[in-house]
Parts: C-alpha cells; structure tokens; sequence
C-alpha cells in the first residue's frame, strides 16, 4: 500500500512511478527496448526516460515498428527526435507484408497482423529484447485494463490473461526463462487528460496533428479520414475537402478518425478533452471494426 | 429502464460530462493537481454485484463516453445477464473468458474524478480461485470497499477479503451492503448484516468501518442518497470517497531511507545513486549510513533532470551523489545515518501462498525485496488461518490462497523494517526458481532475535590449511539418478580407486544416512528436500575439513542439487548424472522396489509417481547402457585427478 500515492502533486507522483518502474527495468533486463512509435505517449515515454536516467542517456535503443502508412508528420518528427537524443533507434517493417504489397485499404485485419503484430514479433525475435518498454495505458481500453505493469509473454509471445502473474507492491518479477519476454507499461496508471496534462506542463514537442488545422479529408461512414498522400484511393467523385480537424491519438493514417476542432494551443485541446463525449479509441474505429479485439491481439502477440 | 430508456436519459446526462474551463487553463491545471488521488478496491463474494456496483459508479459519475455506451448497449444484449437492462458489470469485465463465464478473472483497473478527487479503483474477482489477483489490487489500494449480498450475508469471501486488505495495511474499510433493492430496502436486515460484520472485524483487529446501504443495480446510494431508505443518515458511496480523509504523511514523517535502485555513472565525473524514496526526507549535507555495509557518508548533491534539489521526501524518484566515496549498489539501502535499519537474515513472517504447487518448506526461492533479490528458503509453517474462525490450524505446508506463519531464512542479510511500519521495506515476494512464477507474497513481523546473536566462530586453522595437510583439493563429487542406476555401486568403486592413491575420501549414502543422521525423515516433497539440505550441509563441513566427498543419492529436483551447488565453494560441486533409463533400471528391479510401487505399496516412488529432473549441465554424464562399471568409475577418477587431486 502506497501512502505516498496520495500526496497531492498528482502528475509528479505518476512521473515518479514511471522513472522508477523505467529504472527496474534497466537493472532487471539483459537486453532492454523502448518501443517509439512518435505519437503523444511515446512523447512522454522518452521524456520520462531521459529524466529516469539523467545525467546519463537513457541506456536501451529506441525502436519503432513501421507499417510504411503512418502520417508524413510522424516520420518527420520521429527522425528528427533521434537524430537529437543521443540514442539508436531501430527501424522494423515485415518484409514479407512489404512484398506482398499487404495495405490498409484492400487487406483489412491482414493488414494489421502483418505489419503491426508479425512486425512486433519479429522485431523483439530478431533483436531478443527481454524486456520492451510500451506507452500503453489502463484506461485506454477494457482489456488493457487487466494488464500488470510487468505483463509476461510465452517464447511465442502470446498474453495469457487468465494466468497472469500476481504483482504486488512495486515488486516487479522480471525471472524469464530463455525466449520469454516482458513488456512493461510505465503509463499504465496515467490517464489521457494526465498525458495532455503533463505534455503541456513540461512542454514536450508532439506531432502537430494533434492541433487544429485546415487538412484535406474524405468522410467515410462518418469517420473523417485525412488524405495523406496519394496513396489514398479516392472514390469517383470524391474530393478531399480542407477541414479544421485535429487528432487525439495517430495510427496509420489510413485507418485513424480525426475530430473536427478548432483548438490549436494545448490549452485548447484540454479545454476540448474536458467536454468530449467520446473516447481516445474512437479514433481508431476502422481498426476496431476490421479486425478482432484488442483482446484478441494481445493474446497473439500485440500490446 | 430499457435500453432505449437508458440511451436517451443518457444523451442528456453525457453532455455533463465536464465542467467547461471557465477560470484560464493555468488555474484549472492547477486545482486539478491539487486533487488528491485515492485509490481503492472493491471485493468481496461472487456474484455480490462488485463489477455491476463499478459500473454504476462510472456511469452515474458520468464519465461513460458516448461510443462506450453504445457498446455497452450491444454488449448487454450479447452477454448482459440483466435481461433487456443495462448490463453494468459489462463495463468492468472486459475479457472474453470473463463475459462468456459472467465472472471476474481479474482484477480491472478503472480511473475516474469528480471535482473534489481522482479515483483509481480496483476490481477484484470474488473466487476463491482468483485470490492471488485481489491481492494484487489491494496492494496498492489505500481503501477496500467490502460488498455484501443482503440476501446471503457475510460469507467466507467477505471475511477472506476483509482479512487480507487488513493484512497489507490498508485502514479504511467501507462495508456495502448491496441489493438492498432485494430485500425490500429492510433497515433490519442491514443492521443484523453490520452487526455481524462488526463482530468479525473486532477479532481481524479493524478498529472501525462505514456500512453503507446500496443497490448497484438501481443506483440507490452510490451518487446520491436514496428515497427508498430515508431511515439511512449517512453519506453516499461516492460522497464518502470524496471526503474521508486521506492519511498521506505517514511516510514522509519517518526516518529516511531509500533503496538503491541503480547506480548511475555515466563518466569518471559523475556518480549517483538512483532510487525512490520509501521513507523520510533527504537533504544536501544530510549523514547517510549505507547498509548493509554501515559505511557512513554524507549526502552531496540530489540530482534531477529539472536542477537540483533542496530536498526530498518519500514517494519521489530521485539521484543521490554523496560526498565521500563509498562502495554502494543496487539492493543495499541509504538510510538517515543516525536511525538506520535493523539488518537480519532469519524472520518471522507472515506468507500469502499464491501458486497451484504447494510451499515446499526447506526449498530454496528468490526473494525480491525492495531492490534486492536474495534466495530464501521458508520454515514448516508454525500454524495457518481458518479464514472464517481466524483460528490457527496446524500443517505442514501452504496451497494456494492459504495464509500461514512461518519462519523464513535468506542467504544474506538485508536490511529491512517490519511491514506494519513501512511496506515498502518489510513486504516481499517468493519466485520459483524453477518456474520464474510468483508464487507467494509475504509480510515480514520481526527479525528472529537468532539471526543477530549466532556470530560466525574464527577459527585460526582454516580450511585451506586442512586441505594442504592432505595435498588434495576437496570436492563433493554429487550422484544423482534414479533408484537402482547404480550410484552406490559406482560411488564405491570410485572411493576404492581414490583410496588405491592415498586420497581422503568419505562416502555418503542414501540409504545409510537415512538410518541414522535422517532417520526422522520420510519421502514427501519436503522431507527429500530436508534429506538433501542435511545432506549438503555435512557434505560441505566434510570439504572444509579437506575431504573428497562422494554422495550417492536419487536428489531428484535440480532445485535442491542446485541449493547445494549454492553451498559449496565455486568449482567445488562436481554432479555426476549417473544416467539409466527408468525402463532399464525397472526390468533390473534390484531392490524390488520399483515392483512395489507399480503396485501401489510404496508412494511418492522417483521415476514412477513422483518426478526426476534430471541435469541440464551435469559437470559428469554417465550413459549406463554403453558404460559397465568399472568404465564409470575409471572414468569419474580420472575426472577428479583433472581438478587438482
């Protein structure tokens, strides 16, 4: 039991959380990673990360499993954050999904087994990581609700979530047998509004998509869609109309919703968040309707 | 309320969702801060309306968005045991397995605010099964809400439950007496239940509690107050998770201490010391002890991303730099140099047993403490509880889910503080060395005052010298293997070799030790562990007295030959996997044992009712279907001579 959890400064006491579950990690795991993937949560992932090992460089390689369809944006600012922070950051795409052309548009839930669960897989196999730092948080969907902190993965890095290891404290099992793994969510306990909150407190630089601005979009199924580049088929007849839109969360461009706003400042955005009525994942509904539960590809492999 | 109903009272309920910013993003940003956060769990029986009573809380406190309603909606009509009704457990249970069972797993972690706190609540599944989930969730949880069917009263759960959360510390009970809907909101009935409870409590040793009446389903007393129990005075569910008030300072008013998590040299220039703070408060300048080595420095600089720091006090992370040098690294704890910890290696402890294979007592565990792991192997328990009477039963072991007292022993010793004074330093958990599964969490009471008191006797004439005496280098040469593959018979040869060449050697074997040094024990799981440690420990007496020891024993569980290993000097412990398949040694029978145990007259029979493990990297192998005898024995000797000898 955790008094300390309770004291008042309530982003501080989350930061602390994450810089020492971060820090257990380092000295629990041979051969450590953090996934980057560039969006908002991974933003504060390698903020915390630099504040967890500070003055030293946070000792473990970023590493993003690419799908080739993110936003222009993501790969703008993904480079140009490694390039500055002093730490190797590790490119994966399935070649097998590159070859076989597998793309959001015609494969559906192909797609996503492809290029983001065999794609993860094949990363952590081919590199052995033991231990993979993850943004993923509790309150973003029902079953990630269930996580533990430290969560377990079979040599075929499957989640058996009626089986999960008893975590109590802060005392984190990291015992693993060879081709075992560990994904570790230093954000677990962090809410969306704690993430906005904390980005704007300590000034990280995000992606821009996540402010307002005119974009071309193509509405489908009441989902709006936002052409980011040629690749997208358009219907005949169907032209992209700027729109003041932004997003709350960034998968691949494709298959993620954006929300009509006009905030453009991260106070705006959280004065948005305060009154919304729908949730983080909402945004990634096309996802949800194509292929299984989140359930479901946790226990294949996912986060 | 049908489902349609629902859906349009909530269109006019969501938009209330949040309270639009009014005072400046920077104000808002800030009371939100000011939040106190409280963290709860919910437990109790199955099917007393844990996941349905979250729900309503979620949903009446309006943070249920609009495209989880209407999944919500669908949800119900898919699994919903609600009929045409809003299935609000749906909203918590979020696996699949635990939607087709209608049962809780485990425990779900759901966050919520309202304008006076932010809440993270726990919901733990009431089986008994699951146990070793809800004690999970009631780890971290500051209060237990308690709930009770009005119908069926306090049951084993219920007392299970409450026993527990008293157990790892937390003080604030609410008990919820819920369906009261189901009992004609009977004010009698409710005070009968509390009257009970209390009765229990009194004898856990939880000094008070709040009872409050409540229906899940139709949300009577959870947000507001209820019209339908006007007879009921006192504050709503929410409202009291709002307002009681919150002990927070309890830690930072202790001594400092803080375990040293990971050692942080980047360069020559720089080195500091990374942990948490457990307890206390730290200052530049500050006299630190270091334990357990009880190195004494002082604090120079405490150091974070955001500048340095004038101070700081439990619960942050922080960097310490001190100003004397001073050997110091993960595991050990930097405490207040004038009010340091007690240092022990033999505890009283209390254990939670949280795996499907029982405490094996002698067995050796990975203990993780703070930042520390040590191996520890865990007493026969002195009792365990009856959950319902709390009386102490006699055993022998721990299954899962049972709590017990017992005696606990680790390999070092750690510094540490009683569990009642500070979690963080007193708590632990027991991994498997086998199976790497968390398999018991435990409390420690108080150090045994042995642990302290037995100093290690200097002896001048060392082992070294013994050694040299004989011109041999000591080692325990260690057979292991099934009944009648021929251990004793080679372990003889191999002695009669040694002895030709004028080596001191000493045989000891199963058979002979079990009618004298362990004739009190017999071939259950622990007795063979105890058998092997026994084993092991005059084995080890034997080197330091210069001899080559030769053991022929089945030591059948690579946990106990690798305890042994653990005991020698490195390079010491020679396993000889003495190699026979059961097939072999069965048709062989030379004993008629394996006979007898196919036929049911002997248990826990190695090879056919209970397990060999054998060696993954034996220093020896021995194939007994290409090798005779006298092969064997030659060449294990020549194997010895290699060493040394």
């Amino acid at each position: 039991m955790t008094q300390m959890a309770s004291s008042k400064n309530n982003l501080l006491n989350l930061e602390s959380d994450a810089i020492e579950i971060m820090r257990e990690v380092v000295s629990e795991a041979k051969n450590p990673v953090m996934l980057y993937s560039a969006g908002k949560d991974s933003a504060v992932m390698l903020h915390l990360a630099k504040k967890a090992f500070f003055p030293s460089s946070p000792p473990f390689p970023l590493m993003h499993v690419d799908t080739t369809w993110k936003f222009k944006e993501i790969y703008k600012l993904r480079d140009k954050t490694a390039q500055g922070v002093g730490m190797d950051l590790i490119i994966h795409q399935n070649s097998e999904a590159m070859e076989k052309g597998i793309n959001p548009f015609e494969h559906g839930a192909l797609y996503t087994e492809m290029w983001k669960i065999e794609g993860l897989k094949q990363a952590l196999d081919k590199y052995g990581f033991d231990l993979t730092l993850d943004g993923a948080r509790r309150d973003e969907e029902i079953s990630r609700s269930k996580e533990r902190i430290f969560s377990f993965r079979s040599a075929q890095h499957l989640w058996d979530s009626k089986a999960q290891r008893p975590e109590l404290w802060s005392l984190y099992n990291a015992h693993i047998a060879a081709g075992e793994s560990i994904r570790v969510f230093p954000l677990a306990n962090w809410t969306e509004m704690d993430i906005w909150q904390y980005i704007y407190l300590e000034r990280i630089e995000i992606v821009p998509l996540y402010f307002a601005a005119p974009r071309p979009t193509v509405e489908r199924d009441g989902v709006l869609l936002m052409v980011d580049d040629e690749r997208f088929p358009l219907a005949q007849g169907e032209i992209p109309m700027m729109r003041s839109i932004r997003f709350r969360t960034l998968g691949c461009y494709p298959l993620t919703g954006a929300l009509d706003s006009e905030a453009t400042t991260l106070p705006e955005v959280i004065q948005e968040m305060c009154l919304t009525t729908t949730s983080e994942r909402q945004g990634r509904a096309i996802e949800r309707k194509q292929c299984a539960s989140m359930e479901f590809k946790k226990q294949h492999g996912y986060f | 309320m049908d489902i349609s109903e629902l859906a349009n009272d909530m269109t006019d309920q969501i938009y209330k969702t949040g309270t639009p910013i009014t005072e400046g993003i920077d104000a808002y940003l800030e009371s939100n801060q000011d939040k106190s956060l409280l963290r709860f769990i919910t437990c109790g029986s199955v099917n007393d309306g844990k996941s349905t009573l979250i729900g309503r809380l979620l949903y009446d406190s309006n943070i249920v968005f609009q495209d989880q309603l209407t999944q919500l909606e669908a949800d119900s009509k898919k699994f919903g045991t609600q009929g045409q009704n809003i299935d609000f457990a749906l909203l918590v249970d979020g696996l699949s397995a635990e939607r087709d069972q209608g049962i809780t797993i485990d425990v779900a972690y759901r966050f919520f605010a309202t304008q006076k706190r932010k809440f993270i609540v726990a919901d733990s599944p009431g089986h008994e099964q699951y146990t070793r989930n809800m004690v999970s969730g009631a780890s971290t949880a500051q209060l237990a809400v308690i709930v009770i069917d009005a119908r069926k009263g306090i049951l084993e759960q219920s007392r299970r439950h409450s026993y527990l959360c008293h157990l790892l510390g937390i003080r604030n009970i609410v008990l919820a007496v819920n369906k009261m809907d189901l009992v004609g909101y009977d004010q009698d009935v409710f005070e009968a239940i509390v009257a009970d409870y209390t009765k229990f409590a009194t004898i856990v040793g939880i000094s008070e509690h709040t009872a409050i009446p409540i229906s899940g389903l139709r949300g009577d007393n959870i947000v507001g107050c209820s019209d339908s129990m006007v007879w009921y005075s006192g504050l709503s569910l929410l409202a009291h998770l709002e307002t009681f008030e919150l002990d927070h300072h309890l830690e930072v008013s202790q001594d400092f201490r803080m375990p040293v998590q990971w050692v942080n040299c980047p360069s020559s220039e720089f080195c500091g010391f990374s942990g948490r703070v457990a307890s206390g408060t730290i200052e530049p300048g500050d006299e630190v002890r270091i334990l357990p080595s009880g190195k004494i420095s002082k604090v120079d600089r405490i150091v974070t991303f955001d500048g340095e720091l004038n101070t700081a006090s439990a619960g942050q992370s922080v960097t310490l730099t001190l100003k004397e040098e001073v050997d110091c690294s993960r595991g050990q704890i930097i405490t207040a140099a004038a009010a340091p910890l007690e240092v022990a290696d033999q505890f009283e402890i209390t254990l939670i047993w949280m795996d499907d294979r029982a405490l094996i007592p002698g067995r050796s565990y990975h203990l993780k403490i703070g930042t520390q792991t040590v191996s520890a192997s865990v007493a026969e328990p002195k009792y365990k509880l009856n959950i319902n009477t709390l009386g102490h039963m006699a055993t022998k072991t721990l299954e899962l889910n049972e709590i017990g007292v017992t005696n606990l022993t680790t390999d070092k010793s750690i510094p540490f503080a009683p569990y009642a004074e500070n979690c963080t330093l007193g708590g632990f958990i027991l991994i498997d060395k086998m199976t790497n599964a968390t398999v018991g969490a435990g409390l420690i009471n108080f150090a045994l005052r042995r642990a302290q008191n037995i100093h290690w006797q200097q002896i001048d004439i060392t082992r070294d010298h013994r050694a040299q005496l004989k011109k041999q280098q000591p080692i325990v040469l260690w057979m292991t293997g099934l009944s009648g593959s021929g251990k004793s018979t080679i372990a003889n040869a191999v002695e009669s070799k040694l002895t030709q060449v004028n080596r001191h050697t000493f045989l000891l074997d199963g058979d002979n030790v079990r009618h004298g040094l362990n004739k009190d024990l017999g071939f259950t799981e622990a007795d063979r562990i105890e058998n092997i440690r026994r084993v092991g420990e005059v084995a080890k007496l034997m080197t330091d007295a210069g001899l080559i020891v030769i053991t022929a024993f089945i030591s059948p569980f690579r946990s106990e030959r690798e305890m042994v290993r653990n005991m020698m000097v490195d390079g010491e412990f020679i396993e000889v996997f003495i190699d026979a398949p059961l097939s072999a040694v069965e048709k062989r029978d030379v004993k008629g044992l394996y006979a007898k145990a196919r036929a049911g007259q002997l248990a826990n029979f190695t090879g056919i009712d209970s397990p060999y493990e054998a060696p993954e990297n034996p220093e020896i192998r021995i194939d007994t279907t290409q090798t005779t005898i006298d092969e064997a024995a030659q060449v294990i000797f020549e194997t010895i001579l290699k060493f040394g000898n």
